[in-house]
């Protein structure tokens, strides 16, 4: 934890430092709407948001699924989905405290920072924990591919390269040409970190991004109760 | 307890038949596989690595889709009403954990008791019975990753008692323990069947457990039901003989001519002697009438056959009848 919180610390320095230097080459000192103070508190929310949505992915499932050891979660009498959820909402309520604050709070210390108006914070939760619930859809689904691959390491890693690029990681979506952008509404990656850092720092129109993330978040979780049910029926769950 | 009728899986097998090619082909684990378990039975189900046991138990607890064939556990329609059946039942895997890797055995029970709905008095009670019963005390605030063997084991069977199924089912549960552990989960489990009526069904390959807890054995082998009933019929019916083995005083002859006698093996010159005889043409008191009638019985015995040698006559069986290609044998008609 104050590893990981260390190097998502050590991490937002040299991105800061990268996007500023980008900046500052431009006449206006802007680009795509972004100023020094939005760019630096994108950055740091970012650094904080990546582990609180595990951007990466994860793949607890998918192992359990490869060794077998999945029997074990689908013979209990709840609803295998809605117990992976709950337990991910708990490591999230956990890593808002260690690993979302900090980045943060370095951030503001150092920066010139742009907190977000009073009225905007519920908001900013809310969209927070959609995001969560986008990111918890994803990874389902990316986990849940093991009962047909067996090994999901290709989709693990393309998982991977597609969240850091189109989550809104390595530069704001708002960087992106206007097709692009225009693209990226078709999918959920913007709101699995990017729509919570506008909701932050007041990008966009409030309803729009909120209204998209939540849709996503029903869209997958609505997929991979189907994809389960399927998995459960028609896949041989592996291993004497 | 539990129906099962002409119940079948097949599953399909890829095979390389080329550069990119795969060919398919259906394999059938389970094959036809009938019985019933009434409540309050404790029934062991054997067969070879590979005999259909695992594939059965995963139907029976709802994880696999029969292809064909009916199964009522409990009352329900497994694959149908899993969560359903999952509060009635009780599942062990002696390969598997169903206790959290890093958590105490104690938070893991709270776990179960949250994730079962058990009522708080229900949950004390039944713990601290098991708790006493497998002398879980010791370790119960050490992280399961930390248990031994042994304790996990009887940290698994807690686990699956705390919502008071009347059917428990368990998959190898004595696999890998040593002689101690094994008698001691045994012990419980037979405690288990005889005062709470708890339905058992045990998948194993350790002989001692069906001696020690089943009165009743399913021999299943290629997907399909070999034999059906208790111990002691099968072995009268797979090897009608029984070994006298007696220590006589002074070596006489082998008494091969005694009646029902098959056989004779001679050890100590003649002094010790094994006959093997028929029950169904004599008794092993009018034997050993006969034999002390002829010397000076010093000591005697008699040997059941081993239950190792009854399940292993039942497979060569099987074996001999496919290789001369005769399908009608009695236990295929089911």
């Amino acid at each position: 934890m104050v590893a990981g919180t260390a190097t998502n610390v050590v991490f937002g320095l040299l991105r800061v430092a990268v996007l500023l230097a980008a900046l500052g080459s431009t006449a206006s000192g802007r680009i795509a709407g972004y100023d020094v103070a939005a760019t630096v508190t994108y950055v740091w929310l970012g650094q904080g948001l990546l582990a609180f949505v595990v951007l990466w992915g994860d793949s607890a499932l998918a192992n359990r699924i490869r060794s077998g050891d999945v029997v074990v979660d689908l013979y209990r009498p709840w609803d295998l989905q809605t117990a992976l959820l709950a337990e991910d909402l708990g490591r999230a309520a956990y890593c808002a405290v260690t690993r979302l604050v900090p980045p943060v709070v370095v951030g503001a210390l150092l920066f010139p920072f742009r907190w977000p108006a009073p009225e905007r914070w519920p908001v900013f939760v809310v969209s927070a924990v959609l995001a969560v619930l986008v990111s918890f859809g994803m990874r389902f689904l990316v986990n849940a591919s093991t009962f047909w691959l067996l090994d999901n390491r290709g989709v693990v890693a393309l998982h991977g390269v597609g969240t850091g690029i189109l989550c809104g990681l390595n530069v704001p979506l708002d960087f992106f040409p206007e097709w692009a952008r225009f693209a990226l509404w078709f999918t959920p990656m913007p709101a699995i970190m990017q729509s919570p850092i506008d909701v932050f720092i007041g990008h966009g129109s409030l309803w729009l991004v909120v209204g998209h993330q939540v849709f996503w978040a029903a869209a997958l979780f609505g997929v991979g109760k189907v994809v389960l049910a399927r998995a459960v029926r028609k896949v041989v769950v592996q291993g004497g | 307890m539990i129906e099962v009728r002409d119940l079948r899986r097949e599953f399909r097998i890829s095979e390389k038949a080329g550069f990119l090619r795969r060919a398919h082909r259906t394999v059938a684990a389970v094959d036809g596989v009938s019985f019933d378990v009434a409540a309050g039975e404790a029934v062991g189900y054997v067969g070879p690595n590979g005999a259909g046991k695992s594939t059965t138990i995963k139907m029976l607890t709802g994880i696999l889709v029969p292809t064909s064939g009916t199964v009522r556990v409990s009352g329900v329609d497994p694959s149908r009403q899993r969560k359903e059946l999952a509060r009635r039942i009780g599942v062990v895997f002696g390969q598997r954990s169903q206790l959290w890797w890093d958590l105490p055995l104690a938070d893991s029970f709270e776990l179960l008791k949250a994730i079962y709905r058990v009522s708080g008095p229900d949950f004390a009670k039944r713990l601290a019975e098991c708790a006493d019963l497998l002398e879980l005390g010791p370790f119960l605030t050490t992280p399961v990753r930390q248990l031994s063997l042994g304790q996990r084991m009887r940290g698994e069977v807690t686990a699956a008692l705390l919502h008071a199924p009347d059917l428990l089912v368990l998959d190898e549960p004595t696999i890998g323990l040593d002689l101690e552990s094994k008698e001691r989960l045994r012990e419980f489990l037979a405690e288990l069947n005889t005062r709470r009526g708890t339905t058992l069904l045990l998948t194993t390959h350790d002989l001692d457990d069906i001696q020690r807890l089943c009165p009743r054995l399913v021999v299943i082998d290629h997907g399909t039901v070999l034999a059906d009933g208790p111990l002691a019929d099968l072995s009268a019916e797979v090897s009608p003989e029984r070994v006298l083995v007696v220590d006589l005083d002074v070596a006489v002859e082998p008494l091969a001519d005694l009646p029902g006698v098959v056989s004779v093996r001679t050890e100590l010159g003649g002094r010790r002697q094994h006959l093997a005889f028929r029950r169904d043409v004599t008794t092993a008191a009018a034997l050993i009438a006969a034999v002390a009638a002829r010397a000076e019985v010093h000591d005697l015995s008699v040997v059941e056959p081993e239950i190792d040698d009854v399940v292993r006559t039942l497979y060569a069986r099987r074996h001999a009848d496919r290789s001369v290609g005769n399908v009608g044998v009695p236990h295929d008609s089911r």
